[in-house]
């Protein structure tokens, strides 16, 4: 870069010879870009080429230049295995599940709050609810294996009602379900935060009108809040569906126990074991798999909200 | 009016007990591990203890500060969350600054908004960032910690988005005073951006606090794990054969008592900022979220 160009302001590059180079009036922008670039190139770029490794026989001591080629064999061997479909499927039950239940219980749970006119009440619920979601997985992992265990205070509670103790975490069925519910009890509270914007958004006028025609809170709701929250949900739905294939690695990995391998196991978990076990190519071809469907629905998720809602995230 | 119709009034008192049950319901376990790491150690054992400390004693804190494994990890926890924030901020303010300038004054913004775009939605996966950490000869390196998640894209949103809902007459007063770009973010977008950066800090400190799996992965020797890491062993794992841990401290950390006071204290920063956190995010998040 020449000294000239570092000198030149931008109110004096607006004449007719300095704007035919448009680099002299930005470059400090992309100075400002600079290190983000360059570790998104070094950190996110560079393992790109990596996925080749799902095409290979890949052997550490001999690297990606030197692996075996094998085609598509990878991916036919992750479809026949028995283990790797199951662990698919599964992947699929929980997260669906997940995604159903998060768009659901957040716009109830904002529908509900905000009948709540006591603001201080309000507040109160609120700092509570929204506690879960900062704390992590192996916070929660620590703590739900404490509570759920066969002696833990839940099933003390289950006994005390004469009911019969469960194993939530021992059980496949009721792994799933524990995982379930308490991804949601950690997430609701969180997810309410875009509805309730939403709903503080509604032009009041809306509801005066409606109470002059007779409407009751019932008809109010709806036929005003609903609508009104329904681009809202449009937004997240689409948006969350890029997860389908994401059931949530830290919480599975700090829940999991071999009892419950079979149906609780998902595709992040047995990525991470085949790639302790030294099956790299296995390894990078499900996650690869994972990455590129997730690629495919993320992108058309924000297609579909930038048409459908008018959302754009840049 | 339909607040004053008595069923209205049935269900808004059911309405917002309900509510509180649910509320209570979500800090209720927090409030029992407490209570546990507080109790006696024959209580915890037997597990007598509900929400109310059983034999109130600090002992349980006591061993878990005693203990050389536990007090190096709070130290790289502490580290890697003040160096990682920091050197994440600047990234992310500079970045999000050239990205909040329109396409009209830098054109090459379409460019590395697809650029940043690509990375938010695609991951190579866990083995090629793997090898790639270890050819950068990154593994077992305290710096693995913080440098693969110094980009956060999603942070750059919500900065971009900030800095662009601030007037344009800023920009245009300061153009006519002859400053330069730079002058124009740290003279005059940084000083007002500072509560959104203060906002998008404290989340980026807490993710950093909270993060485990990059120290499991990459750090062998568990004197260089951070806490949440060393806490995923002992607490969730339940596996001391990897960590080094002697067989006395073994006998000492799988002591419910010790274990819950252990898993406090993770939670003690983040319930620190947390009030702070609460003022700030709901205007960050929406700001993010819904745009015009």
């Amino acid at each position: 870069m020449k000294n000239t160009d570092i000198i030149s302001s931008p109110a004096r590059s607006s004449t007719g010879r300095t704007s035919k180079n448009p680099f002299r009036k930005t470059w400090r922008l992309h100075i400002l870009l600079l290190p983000a670039v360059l570790l998104a190139i070094i950190f996110k770029y560079a393992p790109m080429p990596g996925i080749v490794m799902a095409f290979q026989d890949f052997k550490p001591w001999l690297g990606i230049s030197q692996s075996p080629w094998v085609g598509w064999d990878n991916f036919q061997l992750m479809f026949t295995l028995r283990g790797t479909v199951q662990v698919i499927w599964n992947t699929l039950i929980i997260s669906v599940m997940k995604i159903i239940f998060g768009l659901a219980v957040p716009v109830l749970f904002a529908l509900m709050l905000n009948e709540v006119r006591n603001m201080g009440m309000k507040r109160s619920i609120q700092t509570m609810v929204y506690l879960p979601h900062f704390m992590s997985w192996v916070i929660l992992g620590g703590i739900l294996l404490d509570l759920l265990s066969l002696d833990g205070i839940v099933n003390r509670f289950l006994v005390m009602v004469n009911l019969d103790p469960v194993m939530f975490l021992g059980e496949g069925d009721w792994f799933r379900t524990t995982v379930i519910v308490s991804d949601l009890w950690k997430e609701f509270g969180f997810s309410a935060i875009v509805f309730l914007a939403a709903l503080s958004g509604i032009n009041p006028d809306l509801y005066e009108a409606a109470e002059i025609d007779g409407a009751g809170r019932m008809q109010q709701t709806i036929h005003i809040t609903l609508p009104s929250l329904l681009p809202m949900m449009v937004v997240v739905f689409t948006l969350s569906l890029g997860n389908m294939l994401n059931a949530n690695f830290d919480q599975i990995f700090n829940l999991i126990n071999p009892l419950v391998l079979e149906k609780g196991d998902i595709i992040d978990t047995f990525v991470f074991r085949s790639f302790q076990d030294g099956q790299y190519s296995l390894a990078t071809t499900v996650g690869l798999f994972k990455s590129a469907i997730g690629f495919i629905l993320i992108s058309g998720g924000y297609y579909v909200a930038y048409r459908w809602a008018n959302y754009r995230i840049f | 009016m339909y607040h004053k119709n008595p069923s209205y009034k049935v269900f808004y008192y059911f309405n917002l007990a309900l509510l509180i049950v649910v509320s209570i319901l979500c800090i209720l376990p927090m409030i029992h591990i407490f209570a546990v790491s507080l109790s006696g150690k024959s209580a915890a054992e037997s597990n007598l203890v509900t929400f109310f400390p059983i034999d109130f004693n600090l002992e349980s804190y006591a061993r878990t500060f005693e203990n050389d494994n536990f007090t190096n990890a709070i130290w790289i926890s502490v580290m890697r969350a003040i160096i990682g924030t920091v050197l994440s901020m600047a990234v992310t303010v500079m970045a999000a600054f050239s990205l909040s300038r329109s396409s009209v004054e830098f054109k090459a913004r379409v460019f590395y908004v697809w650029f940043f775009l690509v990375i938010m939605i695609f991951d190579a996966g866990l083995v090629p960032n793997y090898l790639l950490i270890q050819q950068l000869g990154l593994v077992n390196s305290f710096w693995v910690l913080i440098l693969p998640g110094l980009v956060n894209v999603w942070n750059m949103i919500l900065m971009m988005n900030f800095f662009r809902v601030l007037p344009k007459e800023l920009d245009e007063a300061a153009i006519v005073d002859g400053a330069s770009t730079f002058r124009i973010l740290f003279s005059v977008y940084l000083p007002i951006s500072l509560p959104a950066i203060a906002t998008i800090s404290l989340f980026t400190m807490v993710g950093h606090w909270n993060s485990w799996f990059d120290g499991m992965l990459y750090l062998r020797s568990q004197d260089q794990w951070p806490l949440a890491t060393l806490l995923q062993t002992i607490v969730v794992v339940q596996d001391f054969s990897k960590t080094g841990i002697t067989p006395e401290d073994m006998a000492m950390l799988s002591n419910r008592s010790v274990k819950s006071a252990q898993i406090f204290i993770a939670m003690l920063p983040i319930l620190a900022v947390y009030p702070f956190l609460q003022r700030f995010f709901v205007k960050g998040i929406v700001l993010g979220a819904v745009k015009e």
